[in-house]
């Protein structure tokens, strides 16, 4: 396998009135040709901006301050995020060979234009065909991921569709140009179960076919467990665990993810009082000076309160942010 | 017949919304919300009640309080009272009560909503968000008001010197207290949660529920928990009911329920849901396409075309609604048939 992405130390910030908003501070990884990375965290851990920054997606008063991207094109080497976010390379990468595919497809489809027209203008930008050939294209995509009567969907508008088959079509329009990464930014957090299982069987096939790399964003434990070959568990910016699914459910090591996966009833698993995490995530302007989850740690120790640990190898191939684990 | 642990019984309840079509807006059609719904809540217990969006269960819950009039059916209430002493227990039909007797029983039945960033009045505080109850059934000065506010926040784990406080200063996990505190304060009996940790993240979900079971333990409440989760359901209920298309389709003690599941819905509801192990990548089971319409729902059992294991009878008749054994209920043709499986280790 070629690394298509690699993610050097990134740090987006934001500029507020009322101090700088560390959103995304310092994050690394890797994507592999055809591997499903999955980043999970809750709310305000940074996930849904690290996949901003990667896009160039990033708007005033957010910057992206620090890091590289490097995205890996035809033995070529780009850093994304010095490029211009408004410039000919970025816009011929984005939508082209980064896509993305957003968590509420209501509202991410323009309702004034049909759904072929949505479908048709990336594929008119990017592939140069003309408006027929785009048409026809916009069929097989929409064919591909099991829309039914695609020909007659073209031409319908984003409200006589359902959240599951605008999501379908969201996932149709991402893929139509065959990206060889897909950003997938809690794509079926708005959906049912029973719809949210089709669109992630949808992802699966459709990963296998074209071996486009998926970047994972969700809060739901469930679907990277089934889903990704690699994990990265985010909090207040950082990330504090990052190793394949395999260690990361079965010996996480890092005592936010052990109280994740606590705090998560199981279906498989009969009543027993849940255990849960103390506290609520601190606020972005008031991050605690040491270790980020310090002051919900029931490990905590003296060093946690001074000094940020840094993501370490502590077993092969499995890296933590945690003073437990490392040497000061 | 009636028992007098049974505190909530609904009978037959049904709610159609009339669709109007041209200019003498002549009824052409029922959205059938809720068709044929029978349930019954033993005191201090929780029953869950799982579906789909669109299948009922929230209209069905707020049937149930009359925040929305039911179209048909009875909804027998059994609130105890005390009375010199004495323990009373009248039953009273919420469906035909007067508005004088809603006041009285909604002291008795208060409800839980899903999103707590919309359930609280922003312009209100703390203090007279978790104290209008009380002053709308004038059961307290305002003196003793401010002390009742103080030791219900206690009781959800926040601090009482937030009183004073706005909904916006506060987390998503913090306003779910705040409205639990809110459905608390006028101590009844049953309380319907309607999707209350739905919109909460995982961390803070966990605290949500455990707060809910220590609260039941310590007031002796009955829960009637909407959810569409059925992982969170079968941590906190009892017994579980699971709707498809405005009808019970299963109901049994939760264990049964997932462990010996007899609907071919539920398998494919429980087949659905990602489990937090990479061990338990699982052929799902795949529902094509949606749920159909409850203006037109399908022929026979609403669940035919989309259920894999659908027969020819399916199509045509109405699969009744029976209890296998052991209070385990079903509405399908093939119960007891199908051997279902919809969890598999790898």
């Amino acid at each position: 396998m070629s690394t298509l992405l690699d993610v050097r130390d990134l740090k987006t910030h934001f500029f507020t009135r009322r101090g700088v908003v560390k959103a995304v501070d310092g994050i690394s990884f890797t994507v592999e040709t055809g591997q499903t990375i999955g980043i999970v965290g809750e709310s305000g851990c940074g996930k849904s901006v690290t996949a901003l920054s990667i896009m160039g997606l990033i708007r005033l008063p957010g910057k992206v301050v620090g890091g590289e991207i490097l995205y890996h094109r035809n033995g070529e080497i780009l850093d994304l995020s010095k490029l211009d976010p408004q410039g000919k390379q970025m816009r011929s990468i984005r939508g082209n060979e980064i896509a993305m595919v957003f968590q509420e497809p209501m509202t991410s489809m323009n309702p004034l234009f049909t759904i072929g027209t949505q479908i048709m203008e990336s594929i008119i930008l990017h592939q140069h065909l003309n408006k027929h050939e785009a048409r026809e294209k916009a069929i097989e995509m929409l064919h591909k991921v099991g829309i039914p009567l695609p020909e007659q969907r073209v031409e319908e508008y984003p409200h006589q569709l359902s959240g599951g088959m605008l999501q379908r079509a969201m996932i149709a329009m991402a893929l139509s140009c065959h990206p060889s990464l897909l950003i997938a930014d809690e794509p079926t957090t708005a959906l049912d179960v029973t719809i949210q299982a089709q669109v992630l069987e949808l992802i699966m096939n459709l990963r296998n076919e074209f071996k486009t790399s998926i970047l994972m964003i969700t809060h739901d434990l469930g679907i990277v467990a089934g889903l990704a070959d690699e994990v990265m568990v985010m909090y207040l910016g950082r990330a504090i665990e990052k190793s394949n699914v395999y260690n990361v459910f079965h010996e996480p090591k890092h005592p936010y993810t052990q109280g994740l996966m606590d705090s998560v009833p199981s279906i498989t698993e009969s009543r027993k009082k849940l255990k849960f995490i103390d506290g609520v995530v601190p606020h972005l302007l008031d991050v605690p000076p040491g270790c980020g989850f310090e002051p919900r740690c029931s490990k905590a120790m003296g060093i946690c309160m001074e000094h940020v640990p840094l993501l370490q190898e502590v077993t092969p191939d499995h890296w933590v942010a945690c003073w437990l684990h490392q040497e000061r | 017949m009636p028992n007098d642990n049974i505190l909530l019984e609904v009978k037959n309840l049904r709610k159609y919304y009339p669709i109007y079509k041209g200019i003498f807006r002549r009824i052409s059609a029922y959205v059938k919300a809720v068709d044929g719904f029978h349930l019954f809540i033993k005191e201090g217990e929780t029953v869950g009640l799982v579906g789909e969006s669109g299948c009922g269960k929230t209209t069905a819950g707020r049937t149930i309080l009359r925040l929305i009039e039911p179209t048909e059916g009875e909804i027998l209430f059994r609130p105890k009272e005390r009375v010199d002493g004495m323990e009373k227990c009248q039953e009273i039909n919420v469906a035909t009560a007067s508005n004088k007797q809603m006041k009285d029983l909604r002291r008795n039945m208060q409800i839980i909503y899903q999103d707590p960033y919309s359930s609280l009045d922003s312009r209100m505080t703390i203090e007279s968000i978790i104290g209008e109850p009380l002053l709308v059934h004038g059961l307290s000065k305002a003196k003793e008001r401010e002390e009742q506010v103080r030791d219900l926040l206690i009781e959800v784990g926040m601090d009482p010197d937030y009183m004073n406080r706005y909904p916006h200063e506060f987390s998503g996990g913090q306003r779910q207290r705040i409205a639990i505190a809110r459905a608390l304060a006028l101590r009844p009996q049953l309380i319907i949660a309607d999707e209350p940790v739905s919109a909460l993240d995982v961390s803070i979900k966990a605290q949500i529920l455990n707060l809910l079971e220590s609260l039941q333990n310590e007031f002796n409440l009955t829960y009637l928990f909407i959810s569409h989760d059925l992982a969170v359901v079968r941590h906190i209920c009892d017994r579980v009911a699971v709707m498809y298309l405005g009808k019970i389709v299963e109901l049994a003690f939760s264990n049964e329920l997932f462990d010996n599941l007899k609907h071919p819905y539920t398998e494919a509801l429980m087949s659905a849901i990602p489990v937090p192990d990479p061990n338990y990548r699982v052929k799902r089971i795949l529902l094509e396409g949606d749920v159909p319409s409850p203006v037109n729902p399908p022929q026979g059992c609403n669940f035919h075309p989309r259920c894999r294991y659908a027969k020819e009878i399916c199509k045509t008749e109405v699969p009744v609604y029976q209890d296998l054994n052991n209070k385990h209920f079903v509405a399908c043709h093939l119960a007891g048939t199908l051997s279902l499986k919809p969890v598999q280790r790898r």
